[in-house]
């Protein structure tokens, strides 16, 4: 782990300050193997935390790439259970807070939504007698 | 030189044979066929995530029917000779499924519609014809009885366009190549005649060749050095649903274009499509998104594939295409300011083609030979009505 990671202060959509950019030429140095590798942190998507250190190593340094690198927090639950390991784990291999990492994206629905509920509006609205 | 825009700063930032603006697939792809030529590259990134933008946002197609004929080459060079050999190549899997495109009929007017579609096709050489009610079932059996006829392209599929865009990053970062995301870039800056400087809000990159491919962020960059690309925002909205068991492999259009998708590798599908309200929503200067969106790509599938009618949806989004005003991309050098190349205006189909337009920019920065003509795409080509 690095030191010298410079990182956007407050992450993404949080600051309207001129923040650092980040440099992905410095990276956070050699993988190394952890005993607790094999640990699932993402359980819809059967992701581990060696997973998601390895991801950073690859050059996922985001919330937003280590996600769609990974599939983690994309499956069921939406990120509901797993979001925080994540982002412990991310900060923690790359060296920084884990306030400066980006937000991640909640997304409509709020849970998920069969396509014949989604898309009854038109139906709902015959039934208004207009 | 142009003048200074408020913000920038004069300090070197970093110096490379190329500097890139833009880290989306065809940026990353680019700066990685330069890499392959043994060249030091930068890449800037505006967003804080390589490839947030259009190269997150689309529906992964990897399609070479329904293309203008101007592009169809190039769709066809990259079904032929990249998309199958891509996940070797990068170290990566990117998702890649040639297993065909149905573009999908309900009424005669629809079937007129795809008889165009697969003519154009056929003469610019693609495997692609016009199917019956029968012939549609036998290759997917999940389509509603409202379906009467399709256009068959089986050489055509998808992928990943997550995977993929972050594959071509990853491996150009192996290569060598500084990727600086969270950078505000306000110009291009020329020097004795060429473009060599990007001025950003946090210092001056400089290079021998200056690569724009920011999406719609290319208009303004390009106006800096007296270039414009006439090009719009045009928003699309997608979703995805839950994994579901495997149901069909091909890609899935239709001919009213009211929605395209298909299955993914996951097990999830993932659906494209508009409201129809998107350019007035987007004009009003409001989020341009809207609830209605997600609901009416609904029923559209649904009146094609009742099967999905189950199916739950667990994720919207919303993305903007960089929407040239003739269709067809903007891959060109530019005469007036030497050193100087454009890759945008994509016009939503980019991603397909994306694995051969990275080596056909490479080349042209380069001064090389290209691998195909690009003179259809030149920034100058735009003429006025009269």
């Amino acid at each position: 782990m690095s030191d010298d990671l410079i990182f956007r202060a407050g992450g993404a959509g949080r600051s309207t300050l001129s923040p650092a950019p980040l440099d992905r030429s410095k990276g956070p140095g050699e993988f190394v193997p952890a005993p607790d590798d094999d640990v699932l942190v993402c359980r819809c998507e059967e992701v581990t935390k060696g997973d998601v250190r390895r991801a950073v190593h690859d050059g996922m340094y985001t919330m937003t790439e280590v996600r769609r690198y990974l599939r983690v927090g994309m499956g069921l639950c939406q990120g509901q259970s797993c979001t925080k390991l994540v982002r412990r784990i991310m900060a923690s291999e790359l060296g920084v807070s884990q306030a400066v990492l980006d937000a991640e994206t909640s997304r409509a629905p709020m849970r998920p939504v069969e396509m014949r509920v989604l898309g009854s509006e038109g139906d709902a609205r015959e039934g208004d007698g207009r | 030189m142009t003048e200074r825009m408020s913000g920038e700063t004069d300090a070197l930032a970093g110096m490379a044979d190329f500097v890139v603006v833009g880290a989306g697939v065809i940026g990353c792809a680019t700066a990685y066929n330069l890499a392959l030529r043994g060249h030091s590259v930068i890449v800037l990134e505006r967003d804080e995530s390589i490839g947030n933008g259009g190269s997150s946002r689309n529906g992964g197609g990897v399609r070479q029917s329904g293309r203008d004929a101007r592009e169809l080459p190039l769709a066809l060079y990259a079904v032929e000779n990249i998309w199958p050999g891509l996940s070797d190549e990068l170290g990566a899997d990117v998702e890649y499924v040639k297993r065909g495109n149905l573009r999908l009929g309900k009424t005669e007017r629809h079937l007129e519609v795809l008889q165009g579609l697969a003519r154009t096709g056929v003469e610019h050489g693609l495997d692609m014809r016009m199917l019956g009610a029968d012939e549609v079932r036998e290759i997917n059996p999940y389509l509603s009885d409202e379906v009467i006829g399709a256009s068959w392209c089986p050489t055509d599929g998808h992928a990943n366009p997550l995977r993929t865009t972050l594959a071509f990053y990853r491996r150009a970062r192996e290569l060598g190549v500084r990727f600086v995301s969270g950078v505000q870039v306000t110009g291009v800056r020329k020097l004795h005649g060429r473009a060599r400087q990007v001025a950003t809000t946090t210092g001056i990159y400089e290079g021998d060749g200056v690569i724009l491919a920011a999406g719609l962020g290319t208009r303004l960059l390009a106006a800096s050095v007296g270039i414009d690309v006439p090009m719009h925002g045009l928003l699309i909205e997608a979703l995805v649903t839950e994994m579901e068991p495997t149901m069909f492999p091909q890609m899935l259009g239709t001919a009213d274009a009211d929605f395209y998708g298909h299955q993914t590798a996951h097990g999830s599908f993932v659906f494209g499509g508009d409201s129809g309200l998107e350019e007035a929503n987007g004009y009003a200067g409001g989020v341009p998104t809207s609830s209605i969106t997600a609901p009416a790509i609904c029923r559209s599938i649904m009146k094609y594939v009742p099967r999905l009618a189950d199916a739950k949806i667990v994720r919207t989004w919303a993305g903007w295409e960089d929407e040239c005003a003739d269709g067809v991309p903007v891959i060109s050098s530019v005469d007036e300011v030497p050193g100087l190349t454009l890759a945008c205006a994509f016009t939503g189909h980019g991603f397909g083609i994306s694995p051969i337009v990275g080596r056909l920019v490479a080349e042209l920065a380069c001064g090389e030979r290209t691998t195909l003509d690009v003179s259809a795409f030149r920034y100058d080509r735009f003429r006025a009505w009269a």
